[in-house]
């Protein structure tokens, strides 16, 4: 997929953004003054930031990178399996990245580099990274989220969406400015 | 593709959006729930002032937030004819689950009636009727007066005996005690129907016989007791899937130590340590990984028993505990009968039971140990002992219950904190009927009834037999040709001409002709046989009581309407019970009209609860909707003993006082002396056919996938019922992960998609139960025990290969076992 390379700027902009006021205090990031266009129905779908989360050259197979997305307070990984997959980005189509909250309890999911799954010591719940994240055995009344991501010729990497609701929230973007930017 | 709902953000439930209480449909453990509902077009705002859980939602939420919801637990639904947002999320404050949901709850939500989101539009929305050789919509009137009139024309040719009756007997959806009555009334009061079975066996009898006999409830203790116990005996069951969060809640706490403040507080006067857990299945379940990840290996003793010889280890240890002396002898002295003589005829070593279970002896004696030796100080151990359709399901089923309470009574482990010998249950409870005296012991063998040409009409209340019976093949082929006698002779007069209608009817009948009326939410596979569907509402859609497994009483509100004309059971059984004093009447039969005369005026559920519940319960003169409305989630357990300050009391377990249910009071101990594989020809597959064909349910399907057939998130996994095989097995056969494969024996054939599963056994193999594309009950053969309690576990068949299941591709087939070492 191309991507017009204004939004991604504007989404790694963004994204910087991010970290650097997590940085200054974790609450800020997602203090939102909310605008009175949001007492209306929403749209259905939100916008997404577009986020750089590596290039990929960074990555190494199997071997998955912490990443945060569409904030920093919604944790992921990045992998790359080596192997090409059904929703895989980039050249091999093997690159993927999924919300590392649990989607039934919000428990943090850790990384099995055998099967290639992710794992909730919560209560035992399995995805694998393989089938988009297709929920083997748990609790989780869905699959697990999965940031869709987009590469450029640079090797760029950039999470530009999420399939489904993310772990504790009512909306996958919390922070409104990132939407606005976006538009703008 | 794996299947994503697409969902990025919810509605937001407004500050004053309407709280009910609901306790989850599925079951046995019936997690609380609350259901959220607000007008479709008001929404909340995420700070906290503008919404219902009083929640930052422009936060990310920590993990067990109480405050999320999600695409799941959401719909849009009618209530009292308006549209309104509905969620339904688990009770934080609920003591049963603790705000878990399990994958089968937390669907709730997805698997309402919707037109708006288009969920469940399956459902039965109209009374239905064989007319013009089609299902076709019709009134109540209509369909009820048929129902009566057939019904009645056969009580005239056939008795009673003629009407052959399918019924669910317990709680949650489809059952609950509104629905018990108002069907237990109609059958047991009006009439005295004695053909009759329940929803997951061909006979009306209890699946625990034996316990009640020796005078012990088999729900007797508290969910509390997990995690009190010093050790956790289990055969049969596998609680991580079938009560997810009573073992979730209750007993991983106790097996990770964290209730060890609990126990050294409400126990002071003895040592405690974290639970060890003993379990009995020949199958690794997902529950042994679960254990070993929390307790570690050395906790967790797999006794991976040879199918169907539980009895013999029961024996065994009940030999062993009275070898070592660590019986509770004056508990035996004092409050049970029959001991002595128990023990001498179910004596056997542990080196005879090794033989017989392929346990090690040195296991046998472990367990033994681990459930019976005194604890330091000489204080007696403090055992749960659980058990569940692996035991009931399995081989001689009375005996086998009965030497697992004979276990418990020897070691004293029933009354007392952290023990109790429970099963751990299936559906959630609801049972309060007329006497069945009549039904006898052993109770009619319905299914064979019904293949041997007996009856004339059916009434098939929330059952498919089709799915949930063994010799299934040939009871759908005899069904549908019986009921399919009757639809042509049905089509060979005009609908309008009653009379003649009636006519053609009892004449097909006579000539082996079957009537077949079918009470459900959801057309079924037994249903497509059928002659009349009446369209019955679920819980939420009503107001319904049920209790789970600790005996725990909560009424579900009625939160939203149910589809089109649907009705809650009880109120259908009324209807029907008038429509059937009616025709009697027509006819001039007021003899018989009258046994129907004032008995079915109630106008709602509540009244069936009260004319019901209320009336006959043990307690239930205390009971009332608005009590139990004011107790929550959390409800009171039964029996209930009194209302005091405006809170119902209950009783947290029972024989605390040793006082067991029998004419003396005491407990009764029985002999069980081990017989082999107790039904006959079993013995002789078994060294026929290559593979044991265990059976069960798995952690994502409720029931018989009644609802999951609709939802593509369950679908997608199940697009033919898994069978788990061992690898090598898989090779041997040529076959890959994903293949159809047919599996068969002497009884009969049925298919399943193969599941490699490292941990399983070479030639054991493991079914999904009564699943709707896979009915394992097709090479069952129709054997039961003496109480006709069938052996659904214990078959064997050979494999082969048919093909492979076309979307499997787009499946995940990794080990379903958390890792290890993570
Ligand atoms: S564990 Fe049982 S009662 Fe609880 S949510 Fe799951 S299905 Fe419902
Ligand atoms: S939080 Fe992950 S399984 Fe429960």
């Amino acid at each position: 997929m191309k991507e017009c390379p204004k939004l991604v700027e504007l989404g790694r902009r963004q994204f910087l953004r991010g970290g650097a006021v997590a940085a200054a205090g974790a609450a800020a990031v997602s203090v939102v003054a909310p605008t009175p266009a949001r007492a209306a129905v929403p749209a259905a779908r939100v916008d997404y930031p577009a986020n750089r989360l590596a290039n990929i050259k960074d990555l190494k197979v199997n071997e998955p990178m912490q990443v945060n997305y569409p904030d920093i307070d919604s944790p992921g990984v990045l992998i790359k399996l080596g192997a090409p997959v059904d929703g895989g980005a980039g050249p091999d189509r093997d690159i993927v990245a999924y919300s590392t909250m649990c989607p039934h309890k919000g428990y943090p999911l850790s990384y099995n580099a055998a099967d290639k799954t992710l794992n909730c010591p919560g209560h035992f719940s399995r995805f694998d990274c393989e089938k988009e994240g297709q929920q083997v055995w748990g609790h989780a009344t869905q699959n697990l989220p999965m940031f869709r991501l987009t590469v450029d010729g640079a090797g760029d990497i950039h999470a530009v969406g999420v399939d489904e609701l993310i772990y504790g929230r009512t909306r996958n973007v919390l922070n409104e400015d990132a939407v606005s930017l976006r538009r703008g | 593709m794996t299947y994503k709902s697409g969902t990025d953000q919810l509605p937001i439930p407004p500050k004053d959006a309407k709280v009910q209480n609901v306790t989850c449909d599925f079951c046995i453990v019936g997690c609380g729930y609350k259901a959220i509902s607000w007008p479709v077009d008001r929404q909340g705002g995420p700070k906290p002032d503008e919404n219902a859980f009083g929640e930052d939602l422009t936060q990310q939420q920590g993990a067990e937030s109480a405050a999320w919801y999600n695409p799941s637990m959401y719909n849009v639904v009618r209530q009292d004819g308006k549209l309104v947002h509905l969620i339904i999320r688990p009770d934080k404050e609920c003591e049963v689950n603790a705000g878990l949901n399990s994958v089968r709850g937390g669907r709730m939500g997805e698997t309402r009636y919707s037109d708006q989101t288009g969920t469940m539009t399956a459902r039965l929305g109209q009374p239905m009727v064989w007319r013009y050789s089609q299902m076709m919509p019709t009134s109540w009137d209509d369909s009820l007066s048929l129902v009566a009139d057939v019904t009645r024309r056969v009580i005239e040719e056939m008795g009673e005996d003629g009407v052959i009756v399918s019924a669910f007997d317990h709680g949650g959806a489809a059952g609950g005690y509104e629905n018990t009555w108002g069907t237990g009334k109609l059958y047991f009061d009006a009439l005295k129907i004695k053909n009759i079975r329940i929803h997951n066996r061909p006979a009306y009898n209890s699946e625990v016989h034996a316990s009640r006999d020796m005078g012990v409830g088999e729900l007797n203790n508290s969910y509390e007791d997990a995690e009190l116990a010093d050790t956790i005996f289990v055969v049969g069951a596998n609680p991580l899937e079938n009560q997810t969060n009573y073992f979730l809640a209750h007993w991983v706490p106790n097996l990770r130590g964290e209730t060890l403040d609990k126990k050294k507080q409400m126990l002071a006067s003895e040592p405690h340590a974290a639970a060890k857990v003993i379990i009995v299945d020949p199958r690794r379940t997902v529950s042994v990984n679960a254990c070993e990840t929390v307790a570690g290996k050395d906790n967790v003793l797999h006794l991976a028993i040879n199918p169907g010889t539980d009895l013999v280890l029961l024996n065994a240890l009940l030999t062993e505990v009275v070898n070592k002396g660590w019986q509770a002898k004056n508990f035996i002295t004092q409050h049970t009968s029959g001991f002595d003589e128990a023990v001498k005829a179910n004596r056997i070593s542990v080196e005879d039971a090794a033989a017989v279970t392929g346990l090690r002896s040195e296991d046998i004696r472990k367990a033994a140990q681990w459930i019976a030796e005194p604890k330091a100080g000489g204080t007696p151990r403090r055992t749960m002992l659980a058990y569940e359709k692996g035991l009931i399901w399995g081989n001689d089923n009375y005996r086998s219950n009965a030497a697992m309470v004979n276990l418990a009574l020897a070691t004293w482990n029933v009354g007392r904190e952290g023990t109790g010998c429970v099963r751990l249950g299936g559906h959630q409870e609801g049972y309060v009927r007329p006497s069945d005296a009549h039904v006898g012991r052993p109770a009619a063998y319905v299914d064979q009834l019904l293949i041997s040409g007996q009856g004339g009409i059916h009434h098939n209340w929330a059952t498919d037999h089709f799915k949930s019976t063994l010799n299934a093949e040939e009871f759908r082929r005899v069904y549908r040709r019986r009921t399919n006698l009757v639809k042509e002779a049905m089509d060979s007069v005009p609908y309008g001409d009653r009379e003649a209608q009636l006519e053609q009817i009892v004449a097909a009948v006579k000539r082996g002709g079957l009537f077949s009326v079918n009470v459900d939410i959801l057309p079924t596979q037994m249903g497509e046989a059928a002659h009349v569907w009446l369209p019955a509402a679920t819980a939420g859609e009503m107001n319904l009581t049920s209790m789970n497994g600790e005996r725990r009483l909560r009424l579900t509100e009625r939160y939203m309407d149910p589809p089109g004309a649907a009705l809650p059971d009880a109120l259908i059984a009324a209807r029907m019970a008038n429509a059937l004093e009616a025709s009697f009447r027509r006819v001039g039969n007021e003899t018989y009209a009258n046994k129907f005369k004032g008995k079915f005026d109630w106008k709602t559920e509540e009244d069936a609860f009260m004319d019901g519940y209320n009336q006959h319960a043990e307690g239930g003169k205390f009971v009332t909707y608005e009590r139990l409305r004011a107790m929550g989630t959390n409800g009171v357990q039964e029996p209930v003993v009194g209302f005091e300050n405006g809170k119902l009391i209950g009783t947290k377990r029972l024989y605390a006082d040793a006082k067991f249910k029998t004419d003396d009071g005491r407990a009764k101990f029985m002999k069980t002396e081990w017989r082999g594989l107790q039904v006959a020809g079993r013995d002789q597959q078994k060294e026929k056919y290559a593979f044991l064909i265990n059976n069960g349910r798995n952690n994502l399907i409720w029931q018989n996938a009644f609802y999951d057939v609709h939802t593509p998130f369950v679908r997608e996994r199940n697009p033919v019922a898994p069978i788990e095989m061992n690898p090598g097995d898989m090779e041997k056969l040529g076959l890959k992960a994903g293949d159809l494969v047919e599996v068969y024996n002497d009884v009969g054939s049925t298919q399943a998609m193969v599941y490699p599963t490292p941990s399983a056994k070479p030639g054991q193999a493991f079914m999904l139960f009564i699943a709707p594309t896979g009915q394992v009950g097709n090479v069952i053969s129709k054997g039961t025990n003496e109480f006709m309690i069938p052996n659904y576990k214990n078959v064997w068949a050979n494999i082969r290969r048919i093909g492979h299941v076309p979307s499997a591709d787009a499946m995940s087939f990794k080990s379903i076992e958390y890792p290890k070492g993570l």
